[in-house]
């Protein structure tokens, strides 16, 4: 063996073997639907924006993704959040709580449950800002209450309307009573919002459950859930061990709350932005825009403009 | 003591032998008089050295303690003419929270607490102190009540939480706790709470929004109760002592934190061992806060009180 055998062929190879994937087996190119357990080849879950294709279950998706189907193409960009002091409590159970906030952030690339962009719906100025039930089942804690006023400040800033895409398991324990406050801190952003004049709408995804419903969620001028969603304040184990009953069918679910009048309308995924764009265009557009005026002469003939996208980058 | 808590029961041997030889006293020759005050003294110090250092979990038992004054017992000895309201208008009256116009020293007040019940049949019939949305309701009815008619409310919380049942929840729990806070953040008139025994969570929050929110010493004030935080996050229910520890729940960790305004103290061995002391103390923090805040217009007391709870957890600035 010479040194080209033995050190430049294995540097190539490892080279070469870097620059291309191994031909693994691949993994989640199918995806099993947890609601009716058929097999989804994943560009057709993609392309029916994580709906299945055969049961229609919703399937929960983060906030990038809301970003990038609520809001026009284009308009919108990504809100800087406030940070907060970590782990104040320094709180440990079987775990330390940082590690759980740094394990949370590497699996979703995020700083925290809550994130926001501002752009535009159908034209108009919205800021957007979605819960990650990912990020530790979109518990509530001072990072997510703050970047929620962080939000709606920007929404009063820029006078546009606020929309929410909540996810949350409740509080986040291990931030104590200072979670607790987030309730009375997320309220107070909304009051704000709405004493502007600004609308303020809720999106309701599965699940939002705890001190996100007692808070926020349930203050919205209108609310619309996503269908299946489970919305409620207990969990539903803890009132199956209170009561010692068996929980009504759809108990819960976001049908069970549009009966019981918590929320406006349940909404397919591919109905949302749609639906969104007709409210805001109600609220904020009382009088018709006038119609465009039909040029009258044809002469001469010019080359078409390029249409642009709707609305503009923020 | 009807309700002796366990880490109680030294003490209460020492005071059973007082007891007894104060007994064998009565018709003896003998002068146990020295043995007597001897254990007398041990008792106190005992009961001092006890109550001194309490643990998180040693103060959930207390804030819960059975014997502990409650709603009505405030209401009893600080309101005259205490005019209870009840109903939400829209369904039911909730016994759990309870309501009404009285006056406190002299002025009329708006007074409103959730009441966990003295013995078993009224436990049940207030449900243990835990609302429907009904008792939310109602409370945001009588806030708004008070603001018509300029007076300050009073709350005295005191919840293991929000019920959580069917009902409940088919009556929109959630939107009754989420408009019940919002009402006290908006309210045009003074708001003082006292958590006076159990703060438990959003069935807590919901009436305590306030200008100035107030514990007694040992009283607790948490987003989960130990025992569900140690069956969620320990996987183990009798790792509650841990889990209160690490709560931070306590109302001297709380004043630290910057979550509450002032700690009123209790009598030595706690606000059961000493009701009427307790009780006054908490009229007279009551009164001093009142004062602070009577004068201010509606539009000033709101835009303190957001900011009090927005520059909460913030980063202290300089
Ligand atoms: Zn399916």
């Amino acid at each position: 063996m010479n040194w080209l055998t033995s050190y430049v062929r294995p540097r190539i190879r490892a080279l070469v073997e870097r620059g291309t994937p191994k031909p693994e087996v691949p993994e989640n190119l199918w995806h099993q639907c947890p609601s009716c357990e058929r097999m989804i080849f994943h560009r057709d879950l993609e392309a029916n924006q994580r709906v299945c294709p055969h049961c229609s279950h919703h399937m929960r998706v983060g906030p990038e993704f809301r970003f990038k189907t609520l809001l026009d193409e284009g308009s919108w960009q990504r809100l800087e959040l406030p940070k907060v002091p970590v782990d104040p409590l320094r709180f440990r159970d079987s775990k330390r709580y940082t590690d759980r906030l740094k394990e949370a952030q590497a699996k979703t690339k995020a700083q925290d449950a809550l994130e926001a962009a501002e752009g535009r719906i159908g034209g108009l100025p919205v800021v957007l800002a979605v819960m990650n039930f990912e990020f530790m089942g979109g518990s509530m804690g001072s990072a997510v209450g703050e970047a929620f006023v962080a939000a709606a400040e920007r929404a009063l800033a820029s006078r546009a309307a606020f929309v929410v895409v909540t996810a949350s398991g409740g509080a986040r324990m291990q931030e104590g009573t200072l979670s607790l406050v987030q309730m009375a801190r997320t309220t107070i952003a909304v009051e704000r919002v709405k004493e502007a004049g600004l609308p303020y709408i809720v999106v309701l995804t599965d699940p939002t459950t705890g001190g996100v419903t007692a808070s926020f969620a349930m203050l919205g001028d209108v609310h619309i859930a996503e269908p299946g969603a489970v919305i409620g304040f207990a969990g539903a184990r803890v009132i199956e061990q209170t009561i010692r009953e068996k929980l009504p069918p759809g108990f819960q679910k976001a049908e069970y709350l549009l009966a019981h009048g918590m929320v406006d309308m349940v909404v397919h995924r591919f109905q949302l932005r749609a639906t969104l764009a007709r409210l805001l265009d109600l609220l904020l557009r009382p009088v018709p825009l006038p119609a465009p005026v039909e040029p009258v002469v044809a002469t001469p003939a010019v080359e078409p403009v390029e249409p642009v996208a709707d609305g503009e980058p923020g | 003591m009807s309700t002796l808590l366990d880490f109680e029961k030294p003490i209460a041997e020492l005071e059973g032998k007082v007891k007894e030889l104060r007994h064998l006293q009565n018709g003896s020759e003998l002068d146990l008089s020295e043995e007597i005050a001897r254990l007398e003294s041990r008792a106190a110090k005992l009961l001092a050295a006890t109550y001194a250092k309490l643990t998180a979990w040693q103060k959930a038992q207390v804030a819960r303690h059975p014997d502990r004054p409650r709603f009505k017992d405030y209401v009893a000895e600080l309101v005259a003419d205490f005019t209870p309201l009840a109903g939400d208008r829209a369904f039911a009256d909730d016994a759990a929270i309870q309501g009404g116009l009285g006056r406190f020293r002299g002025r009329s007040v708006m007074v409103i607490g959730q009441e966990k019940g003295a013995d078993t049949e009224e436990r049940v019939r207030h449900n243990f102190g835990m609302a429907r949305p009904e008792g939310y309701r109602k409370a945001v009815r009588l806030m708004r009540l008070a603001e018509r008619f300029g007076l300050p409310v009073l709350t005295f919380v005191d919840t293991p939480g929000a019920h959580p049942g069917i009902d409940a929840e088919e009556r929109g729990q959630a939107e009754a706790i989420a408009r019940s806070i919002a009402c006290c953040l908006e309210l045009e008139v003074p708001i003082v709470s006292v958590i006076v025994g159990e703060g438990g969570s959003g069935g807590a929050i919901a009436l305590a929004a306030a200008d100035r929110v107030l514990m007694l010493e040992h009283s607790i004030y948490s987003v989960i109760s130990p025992e569900g935080c140690a069956a969620i996050l320990w996987r183990a229910a009798e790792k509650a002592p841990e889990a209160a520890e690490a709560l931070k729940f306590t109302a001297q960790d709380l004043l630290g934190l910057g979550l509450v305004d002032e700690v009123v103290p209790e009598p030595l061995g706690g606000a059961h061992r000493g009701r009427q002391t307790t009780i006054r103390a908490v009229g007279e923090a009551i009164e001093r806060h009142l004062a602070e805040l009577s004068g201010r217009d509606g539009p000033a007391l709101v835009a303190a009180r957001r900011e009090k709870f927005l520059a909460m957890g913030r980063p202290t600035e300089g």
